[in-house]
């Protein structure tokens, strides 16, 4: 299965650092894997722990918040708030059953569009070790898994 | 207003053990305030079950949904039929709410989802403080709008304990000792003097100690209606 196996990681970026490092890793030719699905936020401190246990109820492998360095938040706090949120997150997940690896939280700014591609491709590494969610949708037959 | 904390997922969980499909119903009202049962927390812990019980290989279906007031007839009586569907309800109100819904439809299991603690107020974003118990004959008047009934862990009304450290409670020193604050806020309104009378003991009659309580206002009372309030 693992051999097979390529995981689905929800990327929460925030617009003002994260979203642009993508953008900016694209435009650098910096690749980084197509397992991401990136979802541009006014701020991580937009997160709510209900839109993070919603991605891995809908069968998200692996969750990626990625919000400004620490003290540069365009908003001033939002992404320490959303730190704390995924703290949350991750111990609930440990009470429902699911590693809580598979949410990670990376700060970075826009500027870093190599480390940004360099991060993710660690997470979908760090998911793709723990193999495919327990929640993720069986394929239908005949469908590839 | 009333203060609450989630119940633990597991025991959440044990209690809906050979459950298939449950009501997880918050409360809009005090538990919405103190972020323990509002819609955003109704929803995460709906997702919580149903995640938890996929991966048991049990899957539970839970649904959610939210009352203004589970403590009102009014409000509850709506959810008749939309309970119908349901092997149980999972009480995100507090204990008040529970009941309410027990009370109403005494063929369909309620369970709680909080503790509820106590009747307090936010001191600071993720602190709530105790404030009052209750007790039916308030004497806030004769302590500055302080209460030592609710705040000094050991009730006393005529001033602090031994045990009263730098402003602290012995208990805990995250509490602040309620007669030390009693005696600044007298010292500041210039009420020491009515301090040093002595405060006799407690009629706990009106508390706890006089069984549970009711109120009949016979000035709201409908006509046709008896004033013991039975209708």
């Amino acid at each position: 299965m693992s051999a097979t196996f390529e995981p689905e990681v929800v990327a929460f970026c925030c617009r003002h650092c994260a979203y642009a490092a993508a953008d900016l890793a694209g435009s650098a030719r910096q690749a980084y894997p197509t397992a991401v699905k990136v979802i541009e936020l006014p701020c991580t401190g937009r997160i709510d722990i209900i839109n993070l246990l919603h991605a891995f109820e809908n069968g998200a492998d692996g969750v990626l918040i990625a919000g400004c360095l620490e003290g540069k938040c365009h908003y001033l706090k939002g992404n320490l708030h959303a730190k704390q949120r995924v703290r949350h997150v991750q111990k609930l997940m440990d009470d429902i059953g699911l590693e809580h690896e598979r949410a990670r939280m990376i700060n970075i700014s826009a500027a870093m569009g190599v480390q940004f591609a360099q991060l993710a491709g660690e997470h979908v590494e760090t998911v793709r070790k723990l193999g495919p969610s327990p929640l993720r949708p069986k394929p239908r037959s005949g469908e590839a898994a | 207003m009333i203060v609450a904390e989630q119940k633990n997922l597991q025991e959440i969980r044990r209690m809906l053990q050979g459950r298939k499909k449950v009501l997880a119903l918050g409360c809009g009202t005090c538990v919405t305030v103190c972020l323990a049962g509002g819609r955003q927390e109704t929803a995460a812990l709906a997702s919580s079950l149903r995640m938890a019980s996929r991966i048991d290989g049990e899957p539970l279906a839970v649904d959610e949904s939210i009352v203004q007031r589970q403590c009102e007839w009014e409000y509850v009586d709506s959810l008749a039929q939309q309970l119908e569907e349901y092997d149980a309800v999972l009480s995100l109100g507090c204990g008040v709410g529970v009941q309410t819904l027990a009370e109403r439809f005494p063929n369909k299991r309620i369970f709680p989802a909080l503790n509820t603690k106590f009747m307090g107020m936010p001191t600071s974003h993720g602190v709530w403080e105790e404030r009052c118990i209750g007790c039916g004959n308030c004497i806030l008047d004769k302590t500055g709008g302080v209460c030592p009934v609710s705040r000094c862990a050991k009730q006393l009304f005529n001033g602090p304990c031994g045990g009263s450290e730098d402003g602290h409670c012995e208990v805990s020193k995250g509490t602040s000792c309620a007669w030390h604050n009693i005696w600044q806020r007298a010292e500041a309104l210039g009420m020491v003097d009515a301090l040093m009378e002595i405060t006799p003991p407690k009629d706990w009659s009106t508390s706890r100690d006089g069984g549970p309580r009711r109120i009949v206002r016979d000035d709201l009372r409908l006509p046709g209606e008896d004033t013991e309030g039975k209708a």
